[in-house]
């Protein structure tokens, strides 16, 4: 099957799904109130897009992204590498972590917004926690991989801890983060959201909540499409970034059966 | 890579230098209660490429580990140039049986590496690295990735990153054992070629007999783990420069091999029944 024929077949699924439910819709076989006509959520997006105050709350919710996505990299990675360089270390602050980690993120939440606010700082923090957690696990994982010949001889050649450290044990452990970039920007995205929705002024998660509130199912459904084309945007930043990044390794998409 | 830099370099046939490199006394290695090789005595010579034969699980590897530093013996020294061993050595070339490149460096980043470690500035470790990877025939390869390299090419990286720091002593753990036996052919020479332009003490682990007697000036046969020592020592009296696929067509080689083989073949043996 070519390309072109698979394109046709995905739009005819698109115009069947979306021109079905506007139909019924009009034929009053659906009711509007709970799901309402793909045109009305269509012309929400459009009359938001316009808006020049709409851009404000994506700027928002991109700042707690990213400010959650960095800072939670920074802590995993430090804390990953450090534990598992140290297996003593890692044995004792074994069980924090894991009960941590078992910790619901969503019901920090409220905590936070207590400590920080309702600002931004209470949305990257969610997202930190969730970030974190993930950069960890694929750090440390990254850091105790690393093939024992490269190690043993990167030593004999002369490597100082210090050596070691920048030459074989981040680069190692940078693959795997890399390998995860997708899932835990993912996670910074529904931290930010997650807390925009239970407490802020601004943000597109408020925009949701906001929409709910007044019982407008289209600009919750509005918002939801403006989500997920946000995280799809972000997803193809990634690709691109991630290629750039990871040079030395067999590019994945040309193993990848076409 | 061309054939013409394969030809076998004149070289004088130089008598090795009998000051004793590396010297192994009375080693033992164990982990926990298995004793892998036991009452170890080895001398190699400066200048001298010593082979070391042995059946399978017979403890080669940790012998080589010992000199590199790599681990410790529980019983017996180890020394370099009079100089006992108790931690990683960074004078001594190691070439490793698996891939042991950084993934993430290219050729030229690799082969550069202790000469970075030891704080050389890059104008100079750039040109002496680029040297050698002309000298291991890979020109115009340098910004490849290991993984975009072939097996045989990796190998001649791992050369020249084992190489470049002028090392007292070279260890070899079975190196070209996981290349086909063309590849092995070239690389045997290529080594040999290297060798003999600037003679060392090498320390050659190998499973194959005849890499064994092609590529040493003295074979030594360890018997079968555990406990394993070395039971025999052979004298290889070819003369070089040689080259690795004819020289086995020659007589002298086959005495040899079978003269070997007939003390080889019992721990080889022993070493199956063991397993079973």
């Amino acid at each position: 099957m070519n390309v072109v024929t698979e394109r046709i077949i995905q739009l005819g699924i698109l115009v069947f799904i979306l021109g079905g439910w506007q139909l019924g819709v009009t034929a009053g076989v659906i009711d509007v109130f709970f799901f309402p006509a793909p045109l009305d959520i269509f012309n929400q997006i459009v009359t938001w897009i316009i808006q020049p105050s709409f851009y404000k709350h994506v700027s928002i919710t991109l700042t707690e992204t990213v400010l959650g996505y960095v800072i939670g990299t920074a802590l995993g990675v430090a804390a990953g590498v450090w534990l598992g360089l140290s297996r003593s270390a890692a044995r004792i602050l074994d069980p924090f972590i894991k009960g941590l980690n078992a910790i619901p993120r969503v019901v920090l939440a409220p905590i936070f917004v207590l400590w920080l606010g309702l600002g931004l700082w209470s949305k990257v923090a969610l997202a930190v926690t969730l970030v974190f957690f993930i950069t960890f696990f694929n750090a440390m994982q990254g850091v105790r991989e690393v093939n024992p010949v490269v190690l043993a001889n990167a030593k004999i050649l002369g490597a100082k801890r210090s050596d070691l450290l920048r030459h074989v044990y981040f680069p190692a452990a940078a693959s795997w983060i890399l390998s995860s970039l997708r899932t835990s920007v993912g996670f910074a995205v529904v931290g930010a959201i997650i807390g925009e929705y239970l407490g802020a002024s601004a943000g597109l998660g408020y925009l949701i909540a906001q929409a709910e509130g007044n019982f407008d199912a289209v600009g919750v459904f509005a918002g939801i499409i403006i989500l997920a084309v946000f995280v799809l945007i972000i997803d193809r930043i990634l690709d691109v970034a991630e290629g750039k990044l990871i040079k030395w390794r067999p590019n994945a998409a040309e193993e990848r059966p076409a | 890579m061309s054939l013409a830099m394969l030809k076998p370099v004149p070289v004088q046939p130089g008598e090795p230098d009998t000051r004793p490199m590396v010297s192994i006394d009375s080693v033992e290695m164990s982990f926990g209660t298995y004793v892998a090789v036991q009452d170890v005595n080895l001398t190699v010579a400066d200048g001298e490429f010593l082979a070391i034969v042995g059946p399978t699980g017979c403890g080669k590897s940790t012998i080589l580990n010992a000199i590199a530093g790599l681990l410790k013996p529980t019983k017996g020294t180890v020394s370099i140039d009079g100089t006992l061993i108790n931690n990683i050595q960074n004078d001594i070339g190691y070439l490793f049986q698996q891939d042991a490149l950084l993934p993430w460096k290219t050729s030229i980043e690799n082969v550069e590496l202790s000469l970075m470690f030891k704080g050389i500035a890059v104008k100079e470790r750039r040109e002496r690295s680029m040297n050698w990877l002309a000298k291991v025939g890979l020109k115009g390869f340098e910004h490849r990735y290991p993984h975009q390299l072939s097996g045989g090419q990796r190998k001649r990286v791992q050369m020249a990153q084992a190489l470049i720091a002028a090392p007292k002593v070279i260890l070899m753990d079975e190196p070209f054992s996981a290349l086909d036996i063309h590849t092995r052919h070239l690389m045997q020479n290529e080594l040999l070629r290297l060798w003999q332009e600037e003679r060392r003490a090498v320390v050659m682990i190998t499973h194959d007999l005849e890499e064994a007697i092609a590529l040493g000036d003295r074979v030594a046969i360890l018997a079968a783990g555990p406990r394993s020592r070395v039971i025999e020592s052979f004298p290889v009296e070819l003369e070089r420069p040689r080259d690795v696929a004819e020289i086995k067509l020659d007589p002298r080689f086959m005495d040899l091999y079978r003269n070997i083989w007939a003390s080889l073949r019992g721990e080889v043996e022993k070493s199956y029944e063991r397993r079973d």
